[in-house]
């Protein structure tokens, strides 16, 4: 069997295992489920740029927080159906990259750090600015009479399942099969050395640009489905917390892994989930857990298991 | 012959210091040339300067005919040059397969091996490059720079930490790319250069000391005091 084989088998066969869970699972978890993967394909977003090409960014709340509220402004004021919403929501966030990674790409390591926290702030601060509007801090919830589409109520839990896997499913095999094509592969190589591949005849300025589009539209279209499955649109998701969310799970899950998002949502989310049920004080254990993770599984759970025993892993 | 690469005043300026300073250089269509000089001559900046690695400070440099003096390195490379690194930078934590597969910018099994085999690392394709002795990690350097079968394959000490029997392969690999290929070639190596070598410039603080034959270069009374000591 070859690697592209037992990779298409791996990605199908994550999406079937999810299906089942989707229809066996009792409602919280359902509705956890539907949660975590709308994250997942925000930090598979993230990975993209961070795990695949090397770029840190810490302002990826932004390109989440454009989807969400280029969705949720449209269905709130404007009154537009989710499927032309959502689309809203995709196009800000693709637009919105393309702005900071023509100024963000001027620069490189922590200067690049910086400045996409620095973008992520000033879009954070609109966002505030524009309260009357936004709804600021508050936020605003989207009617649940209108977060349909063709009939099928988003607010169902089992549809809202669904629509997050579909969500999902269309990031990860994109992400999959755009690391097995040459594009893919230079990006590795720029991460890996970027000098080398320049002198090999690859314009990385232009993979460069092209992955942060990739990564920050992903995660727009991540915080557009957010907006219409969970029916809220808040200052929140602009914030700082959610640029360092994503660096949390693909370092938890494993970096440049097609599955290590997911794994990484679904750890803490359940991680978080389990430790305050037992005590109020949970982000100790939370905290402890990420330690010992890291001095442990340096390469995140997946990345771990690709070293240790699954070397094809993608 | 028709000229495959020239510059013209090519000078690059660190500071106060003219690393390259206004060389006029031309280099035949498949000749192998030898560019040697003392440390800081300013071969490693000259190259560079060639390949668009490092801008150029005053000058051009023309390749087949078009002054390629403004285009951006990657440009150049797409237009059949091919650079390989002094300081060996291949993807140490890619496979050999992957170093070699970027290189060539396509997956072809074949082709990837095909270029593997040439510097005998063919069995070694699905290690990870880093894992490899220095030696052999110079050899897959030089492969993914043959792999893009360049019209002109620059070479910054190739032979750099080889043993004498992978020198033995490299003069061989070198010689069946000449005629195709054009190489310019940097190298300490003496015995490699009066080998493989059909001409020699000689570059001593950033000017053009001597050129000519291997004969002629060795025989240079200039060339001896400045490089090659009286041996």
């Amino acid at each position: 069997m070859t690697v592209d084989t037992r990779s298409v088998l791996l990605h199908l066969g994550l999406i079937a295992l999810l299906i089942v869970l989707g229809l066996v699972l009792p409602t919280y978890h359902q509705g956890n489920l539907a949660r975590i993967l709308v994250l997942a394909t925000y930090a598979i977003g993230f990975n993209v740029l961070f795990g695949y090409t090397g770029l840190l960014s810490l302002g990826h709340a932004m390109f989440f927080a454009a989807g969400m509220y280029g969705c949720g402004l449209a269905m709130h004021l404007g009154g537009w159906p989710v499927l032309s919403a959502l689309g809203a929501g995709i196009i800000a966030a693709a637009v919105l990259s393309l702005i900071v990674a023509l100024l963000a790409l001027r620069t490189i390591g922590v200067a690049f750090m910086i400045v996409t926290l620095m973008f992520a702030q000033a879009f954070f601060l609109t966002a505030l600015y524009l309260g009357e509007w936004t709804g600021g801090d508050e936020g605003f919830v989207i009617a649940q009479a209108s977060r349909q589409i063709a009939g099928f109520a988003l607010t169902d839990p089992l549809t809202r399942f669904f629509a997050a896997l579909a969500v999902f499913s269309v990031a990860l095999l994109i992400t999959a099969r755009m690391m097995h094509l040459p594009f893919g592969r230079v990006l590795i190589g720029v991460r890996e050395n970027e000098e080398r591949t320049r002198m090999l005849g690859y314009d990385t300025f232009r993979h460069k640009l092209l992955a942060v589009i990739i990564s920050g539209t992903i995660s727009g279209g991540a915080g557009a489905a957010y907006a219409v499955l969970f029916g809220y649109v808040g200052a929140t998701f602009a914030s700082v917390q959610y640029s360092i969310f994503p660096l949390l799970w693909v370092l938890l899950g494993g970096m440049g892994t097609t599955i290590g998002p997911l794994i990484g949502v679904a750890f803490m989310f359940y991680l978080i989930d389990y430790a305050s049920g037992l005590t109020n004080a949970y982000l100790l254990i939370v905290g402890a857990a990420l330690v010992l993770l890291t001095l442990f599984a340096r390469a995140g759970i997946v990345g771990e298991i690709r070293k240790r025993w699954v070397p094809w892993l993608p | 012959m028709s000229l495959l690469l020239e510059t013209k005043g090519l000078t690059r300026i660190y500071g106060g210091l003219r690393a390259v300073d206004g060389v006029d250089y031309t280099l035949a269509k498949g000749e192998i040339h030898a560019l040697i000089g003392p440390n800081g001559a300013g071969k490693s900046t000259f190259v560079g300067m060639v390949s668009g690695r490092i801008p150029a400070s005053e000058g051009e440099v023309w390749f087949e005919g078009q002054n390629i003096t403004a285009l951006p390195a990657h440009t150049r490379i797409r237009q059949g040059m091919a650079y390989t690194f002094q300081i060996t930078a291949i993807y140490a934590r890619l496979s050999l397969f992957d170093n070699v597969a970027l290189a060539l910018g396509r997956q072809d099994r074949t082709d990837v091996l095909g270029a593997l085999d040439r510097v005998g690392l063919a069995d070694r394709a699905m290690q990870t490059a880093g894992d490899l002795a220095y030696g052999h990690q110079r050899l897959l350097e030089i492969a993914m720079g043959v792999a893009q079968a360049p019209r002109l394959l620059i070479l910054d000490e190739p032979t750099q930490g080889l043993a004498e029997s992978e020198i033995e392969g490299f003069n061989t690999l070198i010689r069946s790319l000449a005629g195709d290929t054009t190489i310019l070639l940097i190298e300490h190596n003496m015995q490699v250069v009066m080998a493989l070598a059909d001409e020699i410039t000689v570059l001593d603080a950033g000017k053009i000391l001597a050129r000519g034959t291997p004969q002629d270069i060795h025989a240079n009374a200039d060339v001896q005091n400045a490089y090659l000591g009286t041996g």
